[in-house]
């Protein structure tokens, strides 16, 4: 390839890339930018929450910049999005922190800079680094199906599988906690016979409930931290054998898992909201670029228990309503 | 060859052009100093573990162990100083030697037991990324100050600019003169283009590839220190797909993945290149994922260009 072609071809390059950009540089004439990171692309709860910001932000005329890390732990990456969004001149960044606290000293930094910061789903480590945190009370969500298991589980000996999240996520430990509390039983009860960090991975919940099951086959209960956990742990039951001797619990409350409760997969699923985190996020930076005011503390975005089988004393929401109010699309 | 810029390193520099070109047509706020500072400050800790990336593969080898590599020394480092009250300067130095073994490692199993590099490197990021995590599973916070250093800045006129952006450039600048310059630097361009010719000229193939490796474990660890620098902390999780973005770096820049050919200036243009569609896509509010599809098209580009002008030069 000599000189002169490739002068040619960087010429043709060139204009084909001044009219791409053009393309691309359609919506920059909205006045207020917000950010969103999320921690990973491939968990769908962040693709509906980024898919319900997008639209919301339509709807408010406001641009949207999102980011994320490549994988669930990766903070360096969501530093850098995050850098970039306040380069692009955005008046607020919601984020879901991969790792709460190695996000506080750029959340830090970026504030002194004067653009809001707001935790949405998981809080950072302290709470009161970002200017507002808005988010399911994790713990509720575990208690809740904790109560339920406990109801459920009346005059069984229980034997429990703990498929935790990802080792230091504080939504980890929350829902865990919740869990605990709401069944009524102490961290380290001998009815808990496994305990095992899955990061939320349907692949690995599969690895670890197979491990589990080989250890005690006498597994009746199942409590996953969110729904990709349940499912893989579903899958490993199903291959034992054991659908019928087996209750899973989960939490997340998307499409698929309301489907799951409905067809009795799960048997019981706390639904968050994400959708509504995202619009209260989007809706206090709309309010701090107009006003300066911003947000402080906790907002609770709530919870919701989904069953197809009422236990009593409990406020239980069936797999219909489930199905109208789940986020996510089918698939 | 050892021409000063060869094709693909020259169609490296002209994509970067272009691509900032782009850019700065899509929005105003690319060309911004600041914008341009931090371009660089997110560059440099991937820039200098392709250093390191470059030296090995000019040797014709491959490193798929640098990132882990460079996550264990900055945890080790951090975790000295702020678990252990060892004095920064000293843990630090720690961190180096441990980066620094490690490939020296790599280096003694490529040359005594001779294993193909992509499968010593492989079994080290296994080990490194064990050994992590077996050191400490949460992150290390409440670093010293001396270890931020790196991602402290200084004014020019009405920028600020990051001293580990700086170091970067000038490592480059050094390793650009020693492999030009130095007789050592001609060696590792002829042990990757004709090793018989190494051998017969009696030049000690295990002594090179001992020193190419160590040092490129020293360059892993100066990366966690600008890593500690930028982030504030010592992330055990760090790097996991810096392997990938290290080769991506070299191969964009003009390096010949069959060793012995390429310019390690090309290596700092292609880390840019990288790092510039990052920043410029997000600042114009296009979707991440493009940003990984036009990385894949670049690199596919970049090697198609240097294997055809390979071809035309006979």
């Amino acid at each position: 390839m000599n000189a002169k072609r490739l002068l040619a071809a960087c010429c043709s390059a060139a204009i084909v890339l001044f009219a791409a950009q053009s393309v691309f540089a359609a919506d920059q004439s909205s006045p207020i930018k917000i950010g969103l990171v999320v921690k990973t692309l491939t968990n769908p709860y962040f693709v509906t929450m980024i898919g319900a910001a997008k639209k919301y932000a339509a709807e408010k005329g406001i641009t949207l910049i999102t980011g994320s890390g490549a994988y669930d732990g990766d903070n360096a990456g969501q530093i850098t999005a995050m850098e970039n969004m306040a380069s692009a001149g955005v008046k607020g960044i919601l984020f879901t922190p991969s790792d709460s606290s190695a996000i506080v000293p750029t959340v830090e930094k970026l504030r002194k800079q004067g653009i809001v910061m707001i935790a949405l789903d998981t809080s950072t480590t302290p709470e009161s680094a970002t200017d507002g945190f808005f988010a399911t009370d994790n713990f509720q969500a575990g208690k809740l199906i904790g109560e339920y298991a406990k109801a459920a589980m009346a005059g069984k000996t229980p034997v429990i599988a703990m498929l935790d999240g990802t080792l230091g996520s504080t939504v980890s430990q929350q829902r865990h906690d919740g869990f605990l509390a709401g069944f009524g039983i102490k961290e380290g009860a001998p009815s808990i016979v496994s305990e095992q960090a899955t990061n939320g991975d349907e692949s690995k919940a599969l690895t670890a409930m197979e491990n589990s099951l080989s250890k005690n086959p006498q597994i009746n209960l199942v409590y996953s931290i969110n729904e990709p956990a349940g499912f893989g742990a579903y899958t490993a039951i199903k291959k034992a054998g054991k659908i019928k001797d087996i209750m899973i619990v989960s939490i997340d409350g998307s499409h698929n898992g309301v489907e799951a409760v409905k067809s009795k997969e799960f048997a019981a699923d706390s639904m968050q909201f994400p959708a509504k985190m995202a619009q209260d996020g989007i809706d206090a930076v709309i309010t701090y670029a107009q006003s300066g005011v911003k947000p402080t503390g906790y907002v609770n975005t709530g919870c919701a228990l989904i069953s197809d089988t009422p236990e009593h004393g409990l406020s239980i929401e069936s797999s219909s309503w489930g199905l109208h109010n789940a986020w996510g699309g089918k698939g | 060859m050892l021409r000063p810029f060869s094709i693909s390193g020259i169609g490296a520099l002209v994509a970067l052009l272009l691509a900032c070109t782009f850019f700065s047509l899509g929005t105003p706020r690319f060309l911004r100093g600041e914008n341009i500072s931090l371009i660089l400050q997110q560059a440099m800790v991937i820039g200098v573990e392709a250093i390191g990336q470059t030296l090995v593969i000019l040797t014709a080898g491959i490193d798929l162990a640098n990132g882990t590599v460079m996550a264990l020394g900055s945890v080790v480092m951090t975790g000295l100083a702020v678990n252990n009250g060892v004095p920064p300067v000293l843990a630090v130095l720690i961190g180096f030697l441990v980066t620094s073994g490690f490939g020296l490692l790599n280096g003694a199993l490529v040359t005594t037991i001779r294993l193909p590099p992509f499968i010593v490197t492989l079994g080290v990021l296994n080990i490194t990324r064990a050994l992590t995590l077996i050191y400490t599973l949460t992150i290390i916070t409440g670093l010293p100050d001396f270890m931020n250093t790196a991602g402290n800045t200084f004014t020019i006129g009405a920028t600020q600019i990051t001293f580990g952006s700086v170091l970067m450039i000038l490592l480059y600048i050094i390793m650009f003169f020693v492999l030009r310059a130095t007789a050592w630097g001609r060696h590792v361009y002829a042990i990757g283009n004709n090793p018989e010719a190494v051998r017969l000229a009696g030049i000690s193939r295990t002594r090179l590839l001992l020193s190419v490796y160590a040092l490129a474990g020293l360059f892993y660890g100066i990366a966690g220190l600008l890593l500690v620098g930028r982030t504030g902390v010592g992330d055990p999780q760090a790097g996991l797909n810096d392997n990938l973005g290290s080769i991506t770096a070299v191969v964009l820049g003009g390096t010949s993945l069959f060793g012995g050919r390429g310019n390690i200036l090309g290596t700092l243009v292609g880390t840019l290149i990288v790092s510039v569609f990052n920043n410029g896509l997000q600042l114009m509010g296009v979707q991440e994922i493009y940003q990984v599809l036009i990385t894949g098209i670049l690199v596919i580009l970049a090697v198609s260009v240097d294997q055809m002008s390979h071809r035309t030069q006979g």
